[in-house]
């Protein structure tokens, strides 16, 4: 098994920590992995986006032409990167920023108000955590439990409030495509 | 085993080389290697390391020419515009036949270029870049694990042959993470081992006396027939070099490939996904990866020549640099292709695919 996938929105919304989160959950859970953002004289208000591959076996190239999974976090994301989604691939759209749909019908897509959902849970930081667990509902590319044991080690000391906000936010991503 | 790390290559190169007991580094920032620098701020001075940041690369090499003299693991890092103002240097500490150890994450040029991944400094590092008749040992890594493993091989080889050895990486694995595996780090006593095997050479605190110092490392030799000796003595140690430190990887080469194909680094990874794919179509095709771009694997290209292979294709992100060497490698058996893009723009495995079946059959 080999998953492609593409994470793109503006700088700040979480485009990058997504791919990094899943490639790291990926990772621990024995699967090659690779992570690479595009970097650049990036602008605040720019693009960001950042590509993982995850498989079974070795990875050859890290540089996707297209991808299996697209997170698109707004409207250039889907536009830019929509269009190389593979045939029965995964588009995660965040509909509060994109307001034109591309019309694909050759892949599942999830439209979802990723900034409204944020805001009900009490921070639009975790805007990236709902989306990521749209995915672990959707494909079984990663567990919950890995993901959460992960973020437990990461902010249980630093910032216990937050981690529960994440661990909230994934739920929440997972109810949402139940 | 111990534990996977996911790491940029930046860091982990910078890691492995405190592991293989580097203790001494300057260097001068630059996109797309600024995490380099940034860990080995970090990271040196809680080793009783030295970490300094020059007041440029001119003075950042110099300053390694100038610890490589101790018989101590030195290294400096930097990307394509700074590395072409190291040159200088460069020739000075091969000259001077001391061992360092100098990292190029390669961006695009000429000149300030751009700060995307390239492979245009093959010539600079296998071909000269600093004057006169001399080499660098220089390593090709095209993952981050093996750009963390070039770190101790580089030291090692810098150690054995008092050369100055490159290590050519790109933008592209210097900002990429993947797991990564460190091997332990090596003791004080060991560091210490490392030093003393120079101890008949380099400059240290003598207990004999203060008429007992090596008193002078330099590369300049005024009379022409000492500096002829000198020249022919450096011929040596790259013949052994060469006779000894060739190291590649030969990637599905066996008597029925229809077509060979050549690349290093970042572009061999591209490459190899191209192969897999088309290989698993029913064709037959090989890759031979340098990984030591200098020594160069001429006699492997030469011998994965079976009498089925129609043509070899090179790929690279310039505009044919390393192309030249194949084609010696080759030697007229077979035409030779190449595909490359510049600018630091970085061909996908479609796009190799594509070129790959044009090129098929010999065409």
């Amino acid at each position: 098994m080999k998953v492609e996938i593409m994470s793109s929105g503006f700088g700040g919304q979480g485009a990058l920590t997504i791919a990094k989160f899943l490639t790291k959950a990926a990772m621990k859970e024995g699967k090659h992995v690779t992570w690479l953002p595009a970097y650049g004289p990036e602008m605040r208000g720019g693009t960001a986006n950042a590509t993982a591959v995850i498989s079974d076996e070795e990875i050859a190239s890290p540089i996707i032409g297209q991808s299996d999974i697209l997170f698109a976090l707004n409207q250039p994301s889907l536009d830019k990167f929509g269009p190389s989604v593979r045939p029965g691939g995964l588009m995660i759209v965040n509909s509060d920023m994109c307001p034109n749909p591309l019309g694909r019908d050759d892949v599942e897509v999830v439209n979802i108000p990723l900034n409204t959902l944020a805001k009900e849970i009490g921070n639009t930081k975790v805007l990236n955590m709902i989306a990521i667990g749209v995915v672990i509902e959707k494909r079984q590319i990663i567990k919950f439990e890995t993901i959460v044991s992960d973020l437990t080690k990461f902010l249980e000391k630093k910032n216990p409030a937050l981690l529960e906000l994440n661990i909230k936010a994934i739920r929440k991503g997972m109810e949402f495509v139940k | 085993m111990s534990e996977k790390i996911l790491m940029k290559g930046n860091e982990a190169v910078a890691e492995a080389a405190i592991r293989a007991g580097c203790r001494l580094y300057f260097a001068y920032p630059i996109t797309p290697q600024s995490e380099l620098i940034e860990y080995m701020a970090k990271t040196l001075p809680k080793v009783n390391g030295t970490f300094l940041q020059a007041e440029s690369e001119v003075a950042a090499i110099n300053m390694v020419y100038g610890a490589a003299g101790t018989g101590k693991r030195v290294m400096t890092s930097s990307s394509s515009p700074g590395i072409s103002l190291k040159m200088e240097g460069i020739s000075y500490i091969a000259g001077a036949n001391l061992p360092a150890v100098i990292i190029n994450v390669q961006r695009g040029g000429p000149g300030l270029g751009d700060i995307q991944p390239a492979q245009g400094d093959y010539f600079q590092a296998t071909k000269g870049g600093g004057h006169g008749d001399y080499r660098l040992i220089v390593i090709a890594p095209s993952s981050v694990q093996e750009f963390a493993d070039s770190a101790s091989l580089a030291f090692d080889l810098a150690d054995k042959y008092l050369n100055p050895v490159m290590i050519l990486s790109d933008g592209l694995l210097g900002q990429m993470m993947e797991p990564v595996e460190f091997k332990p780090r090596v003791s004080d006593e060991e560091i210490e081992k490392h030093s003393e095997m120079h101890y008949d050479w380099c400059m240290r605190p003598n207990e004999d006396g203060p008429n007992h110092h090596h008193h002078e490392i330099n590369s300049l030799e005024i009379d022409p027939e000492v500096l002829e000796t000198h020249v022919n003595k450096l011929a040596e140690k790259y013949k052994k070099i060469e006779e000894n430190e060739i190291r590649y990887e030969a990637y599905n080469i066996n008597e029925n490939n229809e077509m060979v194909c050549c690349a290093f680094g970042t572009a061999a990874r591209i490459v190899k996904s191209a192969i897999d794919t088309l290989n698993s179509e029913g064709h037959n095709i090989g890759l031979i990866r340098p990984i030591t771009v200098w020594p160069f694997p001429t006699q492997a290209i030469a011998d994965s020549i079976h009498d089925k292979v129609k043509n070899v294709m090179t790929f690279e992100l310039n505009l044919g640099q390393m192309v030249e060497d194949v084609k010696l490698a080759v030697n007229g058996k077979v035409p030779v292709g190449f595909y490359g893009k510049v600018g630091g723009v970085v061909f996908t495995p479609e796009e190799i695919i594509e070129k790959i079946k044009e090129n098929l059959g010999g065409k």
